[in-house]
């Protein structure tokens, strides 16, 4: 045998307790949805997991209706410290059923369980316990004393980061003062289900958090609400250009997180082994199902061929396959739809001439797997540099000096992240002055932090999470001359 | 000190290959300050993946065979005597008296006037230059501080290789490597390394101890790494075992990745020791897979990997027992030496 070959090391799902069905989570309690419902599969196996229910647009406004009532006679009558107990519980509840729910999210996305067990839902736990510091501390929110909730915030999340982006739009709303309804992805919807049960766990009064499951239609109708006061969007640029249009004019305050094609410039002085670990952490974590992903390396032409070499040697050391495998590097694709967008990119990049590689990897047969792959020789004007494959695809273009590096890498119809690589401090500052992108890395990449805000330039949307900008979004100043109420009723 | 720069070094071999003919104090220091520098925090979380891979039933079962193939069971210790040296030999030998399946250790690791006593005790298991057995290894060159003229270090070694030694563990001046004498650490490697060969031309294998604890950054480690593999050192060591921290997963790493380089540069293969510290199995089989995903399979044998350890082997031998029945005995279930 070989050693390389580990015997295998799967998580257990005996710890799950999932129902057969799942109905919608509306005013505290699961109720039938009024539209047909669907499955949700693991994209590991193409095997179902569970029923779904699919919200209508009487359902959405169910559910709208229940957060309007309990933020009208609960949730903003609450002193924010109260807010904070309940946030802590929940944070405590996320950390004590951990292992469930990172077995869930691989289950369901697809996702290796050594990232959902180490990152995804940490962070989760992490985010719930920032904002309840945060829920009594609203004066020191940068908006002048007592800021006002904004109401009911309606809030649409993606399939990569199921439960991260859930805790990522729940917890500053409820911190705030706002009462959420919510609608995860149609293919991820599990951990969401879930999290609806830690909520009954921890005596959230009823309709504070609403839970709806649907596709397009649904997060749609939730948009449009008439009786909604804050969108909350992550996701596509396009469906948040579609929300932007909608919402204009409503009054309705958005924020949007949207694509990203984020550069990685690596540097001739870089820490060069753990650069090889920063492209492959930036582009093949969560199968590049990242928004913030580093899918362009832009390398300095002296080092390009070390670069590339080393690059590859480290790929063929990348476990590809079972997502709940505690040794799998990289999981499965997350649906059919995005496999196939993959594999057209993938096609475009050979089509116009750039140079594809992928290590030797035995996929499984059933399923939706995409192997690591990089592209050399990649023109900015490729279709492949420009737009989103979100998927684990790297476009490897060079530059010789560092302003070549940072035009290339601000020409980008978007502007999220980027990564910086050189052991030179004063390069480090200088080159991430000048990107224009929402979160620099340096010598790291994709790490978050509860307390660093997120969010993108230009076409990666607006706003920010994270931080105190993130709790902002879902506050408003009190006009200057306002009363300031007595502490007991303050919002 | 510009004079000293251009000072002329011994002609090792690799060195002369790779930096070139007129090998110099400044030439070494340039070659040496021009590798890439390392990133701690980047580092240490890759040692902290590879350390969190989860090595189960038959893969667990291949590793801790492995790892006991692959131990220098050591006593480095003022009190050792020939009869502790004696016992120390009799585990190398049967490490598990319940089980004869159980591997031999690599080599027992002694110091310099203990080698003829290991070699009598080993008798006919004694590898003496051949492929099977056990090899002897003998820490010398004033071992662990290093700090003894260049003639004692060389005698040190001289007399080890006579009395039968079949590995140098030597350390290398810390402090000269530290206040920028690299020449001068370069050259006593050459030295010792000489002082290895034996009367035939061969030579007892040079395991060149950077004693990590004491360089203190990774932009050092990389720096001593190269110097011995140039100056001609066979095995890169980290620790001598009596300083803290001794060998960590990062700098194990960080070593292996060096000769990985020099694999790639040269497609000659230099090995790794890690020593100190690593007390158990769980540990220990983190080493293996950062060995396995950083320079590959082909390591993890004798000539290229080592552990330095005493306790590491009864709890690998504890867990094999608990592999074969089932249930975890004691430390009564295994000798001590």
């Amino acid at each position: 045998m070989t050693f390389l070959e580990y015997a295998p090391a799967p998580e257990s799902t005996a710890i799950l307790n999932l129902r057969k069905s799942y109905g919608l989570f509306i005013d505290g309690a699961f109720v039938d949805g009024r539209g047909t419902p669907f499955q949700t599969i693991s994209p590991a196996t193409e095997v179902p997991i569970a029923e779904i229910a699919n919200a209508n647009g009487a359902d959405v406004d169910a559910a709208v209706t229940a957060a309007r009532r309990a933020y009208e006679r609960t949730w903003s009558k609450l002193s924010g410290a109260d807010r904070g107990k309940y946030l802590f519980r929940i944070a405590r509840l996320v950390q004590e059923r951990a292992r469930e729910l990172a077995v869930a999210e691989s289950l369901d996305n697809g996702k290796p369980i050594k990232e959902s067990r180490d990152v995804d839902i940490p962070l989760v736990a992490a985010w719930f316990f920032y904002y309840a510091g945060w829920a009594d501390k609203l004066d020191y929110a940068g908006l002048g004393p007592s800021p006002r909730a904004l109401g009911v915030a309606a809030q649409v999340i993606p399939w990569n980061f199921p439960l991260l982006m859930l805790a990522w739009k729940i917890a500053p709303a409820l911190a705030a003062g706002n009462t959420v309804v919510l609608k995860p992805a149609e293919t991820t919807p599990l951990t969401a289900l879930i999290f609806a049960e830690i909520l009954q766990q921890a005596d959230l009064p009823p309709g504070v958090v609403n839970i709806i499951t649907g596709a397009g239609d649904t997060g749609k109708a939730l948009v449009n609400h008439g009786d909604v006061n804050k969108v909350a969007f992550t996701g596509s640029t396009a469906v948040g250009r579609a929300i932007a249009k909608s919402t204009a004019g409503t009054g309705k305050k958005l924020t949007l997180e949207l694509g990203g094609k984020a550069a990685n410039i690596v540097f001739d002085d870089a820490p060069i082994d753990q650069a090889i670990e920063g492209i492959v952490n930036g582009i093949f974590f969560n199968q590049g199902h990242v928004c913030c992903a580093g899918s362009r390396l832009l390398v300095q032409e002296n080092v390009h061929d070390e670069v590339i070499s080393r690059l590859k040697h480290r790929l063929s050391t990348l476990r590809v396959g079972d997502p709940l495998d505690k040794n799998t590097d990289v999981g499965a694709i997350n649906s059919r739809q995005q496999l196939e967008r993959i594999q057209e990119l993938s096609e475009v990049g050979e089509q116009e001439g750039a140079e594809r590689w992928s290590p030797a990897c035995e996929l499984p047969t059933t399923g939706f797997w995409f192997a690591p792959t990089i592209f050399t020789n990649v023109s900015t004007s490729h279709r492949i540099a420009r737009e989103e494959i979100f998927g684990p695809v790297l476009s490897v273009l060079t530059f010789r000096t560092p302003a070549e590096a940072i035009a290339k890498a601000n020409n980008t119809p978007y502007g999220l992240s980027a990564g910086i690589w050189s052991d030179k401090g004063s390069r480090i500052l200088g080159v991430a002055d000048k990107l224009r992108a929402g979160v620099v890395w340096a010598n790291t990449f994709n790490q978050f932090d509860p307390a660093s805000p997120f969010g993108g330039y230009k076409e990666s949307g607006y706003g920010r999470e994270g931080g105190r900008h993130g709790l902002a979004a879902y506050l408003e100043a009190r006009g200057w001359n306002s009363p300031v109420p007595s502490e007991g009723a303050r919002a | 000190m510009t004079a000293m720069k251009h000072t002329a070094l011994a002609p090792a071999e690799r060195a002369v290959e790779l930096i070139g003919g007129d090998l110099t104090e400044k030439s070494l220091r340039l070659h040496l300050e021009g590798l890439p520098g390392v990133d701690a925090v980047g580092l240490e979380a890759r040692a902290g993946a590879l350390g969190a891979r989860s090595i189960k039933t038959t893969s667990k079962a291949w590793a801790l065979d492995k790892i006991i193939e692959l131990i220098d069971l050591t006593t480095l210790e003022g009190a050792d005597t020939p009869g502790k040296v004696r016992s120390l030999v009799a585990k190398a030998i049967t490490p598990d008296a319940s089980d004869l399946t159980t591997p031999r250790v690599a080599a027992v690791c002694v110091y310099g006037d203990m080698v003829a006593d290991a070699v009598a005790a080993l008798g006919s298991a004694h590898s003496a230059g051949g492929d099977d057995g056990i090899n002897v290894a003998a820490v010398a060159t004033a071992f662990p501080s290093g700090r003894a003229s260049l003639s004692v270090k060389i005698a040190d070694t001289a007399e080890a290789v006579v009395a039968g030694a079949d590995e140098i563990d030597m350390v290398i001046d810390r402090g000269a490597f530290l206040s920028g004498r690299y020449g001068l650490v370069f050259d006593q490697i050459v030295a010792v390394k000489e002082a290895c060969r034996r009367e035939d031309g061969s030579y007892a294998h040079l395991k060149v101890i950077l004693e990590t604890g004491e360089l203190t950054t990774y932009d050092n480690v990389r720096r001593a790494s190269w110097l011995s593999i140039l100056a001609g050192g066979d095995f890169i060591k980290t620790s001598t075992g009596k300083v803290t921290p001794a060998a960590t997963l990062p700098v194990t790493l960080l070593m292996l990745q060096v000769v990985g380089d020099w694999y790639r540069l040269t497609g000659e293969r230099i090995g790794v020791k890690p020593a100190g510290g690593i007390r158990t199995s769980k540990d220990a089989i983190k080493y293996l897979v950062t060995v396995a995903e950083t320079v590959g399979e082909q390591w993890l044998q004798p000539h290229l990997f080592r552990f330095g350890a005493s306790s590491l082997l009864n709890d690998v031998l504890l867990q094999r027992q608990k592999l074969r029945t089932g249930r975890y005995s004691g430390p009564d279930y295994v000798t001590i030496d």
